[in-house]
This record gives C-alpha cells, structure tokens and sequence, in this order.
C-alpha cells in the first residue's frame, strides 16, 4: 500500500465563491469545480473550520450547510458587518470581497485528492474546443 | 405544445445598466421584463429624497430607462413589471406618465401600494427578527419601515391588462413570480395553493427570479473566482439573463444572442445561492423554497436548464425592512510616500487621536484601515514584511468617525489641515473636509399578513 502525503492549499485552488450581505451577517457561496473538489470542501469547511479562519478579524458565529446537486457549500458569518451595511464604515462596507477572503482559507488535501481535484475536467460549459 | 413564457432580468439595483435589457427585448424574445431597483439600503437612500422633496423616494432611474426600452418594448409587446416606486410608487407612475405625454406614447401603468407600514410598526414595536432586540431603543430615530409584498398586486396588475407595473417594497424575486402566476394560472397562497404541484411550481418560480434579479451577476457578472473570470467574454456587452418557463416551473437559464457574458453552471449556481441564508428554507411572501433538491444541468452553449425546486406554504408573517437614524460618520483619506510611508501613516492616526482627546470629541468609534493594503480583507490580508512595509512606495490611511453627534462628524476633517505643515513629511491626496454623511440602521422585523394584505392597493394610470 502506498502512502500519499498530506498538504496544505489555498480554498481559492479548488472553489470559486461569492459573497453578500443580510442585516448584520456577511453569507458565502462556496462552490467546488467538479465532485472530487467537492468531497473536499464538503470535508474540510466545516463551519468551525471556518470560524477559525476569520476568527483573527471578525469571530463571529458560523453556520455551515451542505448542497450535494450543486457540489456547494453554503456558510453565514454573524456579526460581521458592524451592525449591518448602512453603518458599516468599512470601505467594504457591504462584504463584496470577503468571498475572496474566504478563499484564502488553508485546507488539507491529500496529493492524491488534489490531483484528482485538478485533473477531473469542470462540470460547467466554458466554451467550446477549438 | 406546452406553453412557456421568457421573462428577462431588468436591472439589479439603483443605478445599474439597461442597455443588456435592449438586447434581450430586441433579440431575447422576451414577453416580461422584471427590474429590481430596491437593495435592503436603497429604501433610506430614497427616504433622504422625500425628506427633501415629497414628490420623490422612488427610484429615478427607471423614467429614463422607459424612455430608452419603451419603444422596443411597444414593439415587441414585452410588459415591464418594477419595484422601482420604492417609498412613493405614485410619484414614480407620475414621474413616467409626465415623461411619456411628452413623447405621445401611451401605456397602462399599474401602481402597487399598501406595503408601507411605518404606523403599523410604531404600534407593533416589533422586536429585530435577529438579534431580538427591543424597538424602544430606536422608536424615535425609526424614519421608514415597509413590508416585502408577494406576487398578488403584480397578478392583479396583470390581469387587469397593466403594460407597466411599479410597485413598492416587493420581494425581489416576486417581481418574476407574478408574470409567470399570472400567464400558468399558478395558484398563490391565497387561494390555497398547498398540494406539491402547486407549490413546487411556485418555489421554481421563486427561485427562477432569484436567479434572475441581480442582472448580470446571474450571467457571468461579478464572478468571485481565481483565474477563472478570465475566460468569460465581453462583460462590456453583458447580456441579462433570461428564463424560459415552462408551465410546470422548469425552466431554462439563457441570454439574448450576440450579448457578452456566460450562463453556465458555475456562474447560475453562484448566483443561486447569492443572499441566502438557510438554503433549505429560504422565506418568501409566497413559498418556502428549499434549493437543495434543484438540479442544474449545463446544456453548453449559454444555456442551463433548472428543475427540482420544492417548495413549503407560506408562513402567516411578512418580513418589514425598518430604517432607523443611527448617528452620523466623517471620513478621510490621506496618502503617504516612500520612505517610512507606513509608519507615518500611524504616526498620523497617533495624532488624530490625539487630537481627538485633547477636544473630547464625542465620538463611538474611529475606524482605521489602510486602502492598498488590508481595506478588504482586514486582518486576513497578510502585512508585507517588516523591511518591505518600511520600503513601501506609498500608504494610503483611512480614518472613519462615527458619532451621534452632527457637530463632531461636521469637525473631523478639520483635524487634519494644519497636519500637511506640522505633521509627518511627503504627503499627497488629502481628501475629506466635508463629508458628514448619516448611517442608518436596518431593523428588520416580522409582521401578520392579515395587517398589511388588506391595504394593498392596484391602481391604473393610461398615459
């Protein structure tokens, strides 16, 4: 039996992801390219996972769901707009960006894993051959 | 044949574009457009308008943008529906009326009211739907509070043959809902819609608008991604997305041809999920949607058919989005230069605060970030290392005052121009003597439908 190694990459290698915002909470769209990715991300963003990863700037709560059909992964941080975006004085002040702070999360793969992540073509249509 | 109907995304909020709209009812063979000109903030953006002016609070946009589209819709017989009214529907209706006598055109417009409940409100003190907390701590600062309607007023505008619908504070999603209840006869609430047909129709419905009701972020527009984005052609002539829908709710995700943008899989289900909460319950006036049982299949070619939405009945409440005065910011931005930007940029803060303490300005917060470096990612945006940050080429600081009080965000700036002789060297860019604006705060609450539904009004204008 072969042994794989274990290494960390950036969430932004394996999913895209979109932000917005609801009163006080910031909501992110995490979405895999392909099921390999998403075994990945249903795995390891977890919402204490999480909660970790921005605990350094905004600890709020997480809450994390799981949407299988569409290989995607659907997480709420509270209190993470200073109140909500109207008082927010952020210059983000409505949390467009912090998807990509997301995607600058750490997760653990195996080499085996994320090859097969990068190799397995995307379920999307992104324009023909030529 | 079965029937089905294409309904076209107008814009997704106050400002947004409308020639991608042209091109779908020139090329899209759309018979709707629906247009959402209402974000959660734009409602105390309009109130500040009737403050000053009680003939506005809507959304100004829309009467140029009917004097644009109006003739290509006449011609292609596309129907408008739009929550641009926003807190004054009938003076949008009469915005537009005035706009088209001018040109001789003649058009039945709508006007949906009732879904202002401000008085309803200050009886109720409803506590904040989040947090729980207590409507006496913002009584007195409440300035506009309005109820997200359903589908019906834009049905019964509809029927009663409206070419232009301009509705209030609708949810955004009902705005799509309404033309497809209207053309297939779907069954709402109201009349008891409850088995799974009807509401399973109703939630694909739902979720059809959702994915319709931020234009081109439905289309390939704002695609949050590393790399990927590079590949989806020409955002400089976005098309709209558009849905084909069918009488059974399943519907197909396109744009009109020759139009930029993409519609596939990923950009449909990154915008599926936008704003949600709770995808396995996300609430609307008309339907609980669960989107964890919708399948999008990728048919190539700009194309993504979406089927499998399950929907639960409505709950008896509708959510109010309430605006409350919350104090007031001052804001300022100041650049520094190499050498030692950085720290003469803190040095600056230092003296702000200083300041600030020194004239025991009244004051909640001063908000600090650095654009270039950390404005959008805070502490998760890793700082250069200690000898790059001292080698900067320069430093960008942003100072944010928030306070109650009117006078000491009027000062702020004032804090600053005597720095540029007697503060750190090799500064540029100074920008913020005036600029006092008011912060609102969002109260969203919950209210009966029986006390908001039966105020709710149709009314038709003939231009």
């Amino acid at each position: 039996m072969t042994t794989t190694g274990v290494q960390k990459i950036q969430l932004a290698k394996l999913a895209h992801a979109r932000s917005g915002d609801k009163a006080d909470w910031v909501d992110f769209g995490l979405f895999a390219w392909n099921p390999a990715g998403y075994a990945v991300l249903a795995r390891e963003v977890t919402a204490q996972a999480v909660q970790a990863h921005f605990q350094p700037w905004l600890p709020g709560r997480v809450e994390c769901w799981t949407l299988p059909n569409i290989l995607a992964v659907k997480l709420v941080l509270h209190d993470a707009l200073q109140g909500g975006g109207a008082r927010n004085l952020r210059l983000d002040n409505l949390g467009k960006s912090m998807a990509a702070a997301l995607l600058r999360m750490q997760i653990s793969v195996s080499d085996d894993e994320l090859k097969q992540c990068l190799n397995t073509p995307r379920v999307g249509w992104w324009g023909d051959e030529t | 044949m079965k029937k089905s109907i294409r309904i076209g995304a107008g814009l997704g909020f106050y400002g947004d574009a409308w020639e991608p709209v042209l091109a779908s009812i020139e090329r899209g063979a759309v018979q709707y457009i629906a247009s959402d000109h209402l974000a959660e903030l734009t409602l105390a953006i309009l109130q500040k308008d009737l403050q000053r002016d009680a003939s506005l609070g809507y959304a100004r946009d829309v009467v140029p943008m009917l004097l644009r589209l109006w003739p290509a819709m006449a011609q292609h017989k596309v129907r408008f529906v739009c929550n641009a009214g926003g807190l004054n529907p009938a003076g949008a209706a009469a915005a537009i009326q005035a706009a088209f006598s001018i040109k001789g055109w003649s058009a039945r417009v709508a006007v949906v009211t009732g879904d202002e409940v401000l008085q309803r409100v200050f009886d109720l003190a409803p506590a904040h739907m989040f947090n729980g907390g207590d409507f006496e701590t913002v009584r007195e600062r409440m300035v506009f509070a309005n109820a997200y309607l359903g589908a019906r007023p834009i049905v019964s505008a509809l029927e009663q043959g409206a070419d232009i619908v301009i509705t209030g504070r609708v949810a955004d999603a009902a705005l799509f809902l309404g033309p497809l209840v209207h053309e297939f006869k779907w069954k709402l609430g109201d009349e008891g819609a409850a088995t799974p047909q009807d509401l399973n129709r109703l939630a694909q419905g739902l979720a059809v608008g959702h994915l319709l009701e931020c234009s081109g972020q439905g289309s390939g527009g704002n695609f949050g991604s590393l790399q990927a984005w590079k590949a989806i052609p020409d955002l400089a002539h976005i098309g709209y997305p558009i849905a084909e829908v069918s009488e059974d709710g399943s519907a197909v995700i396109m744009k009109a041809p020759g139009t930029g943008g993409r519609i596939n899989f990923d950009t449909v289900r990154q915008q599926l999920l936008y704003e949600v909460h709770n995808p396995n319950e996300y609430f609307s006036p008309d339907v609980v949607l669960d989107m964890s049982t919708i399948h999008l299949e990728d048919m190539g070619q700009d194309r993504v058919r979406m089927t499998g939405a399950t929907g639960k009945a409505r709950t008896d409440q509708l959510k109010v989005v309430a605006g409350y005065r919350d104090g007031f910011k001052a804001e300022v931005t100041w650049g520094f230069s190499w050498p030692d930007a950085y720290d003469k940029a803190l040095a600056a803060v230092e003296m702000v605060k200083t300041q600030l303490a020194d004239k025991h300005v009244p004051h909640e917060a001063l908000f600090v970030e650095f654009p270039g470096l950390n404005s959008a990612h805070g502490a998760l945006a890793p700082l250069p290392d200690a000898q790059a940050l001292a080698d900067l080429n320069e430093v960008w600081v942003r100072m944010v005052l928030r306070t109650r009080d009117k006078k000491a965000a009027d000062g702020f700036g004032r804090l600053f121009p005597w720095m540029g002789l007697s503060g750190p060297a090799y500064t540029c860019g100074f920008h913020g003597l005036h600029n006092t604006s008011e912060l609102l705060g969002i109260w969203p609450a919950l209210i009966d439908r029986t006390l908001v539904e039966p105020q709710t009004q149709v009314e038709i204008l003939q231009t």
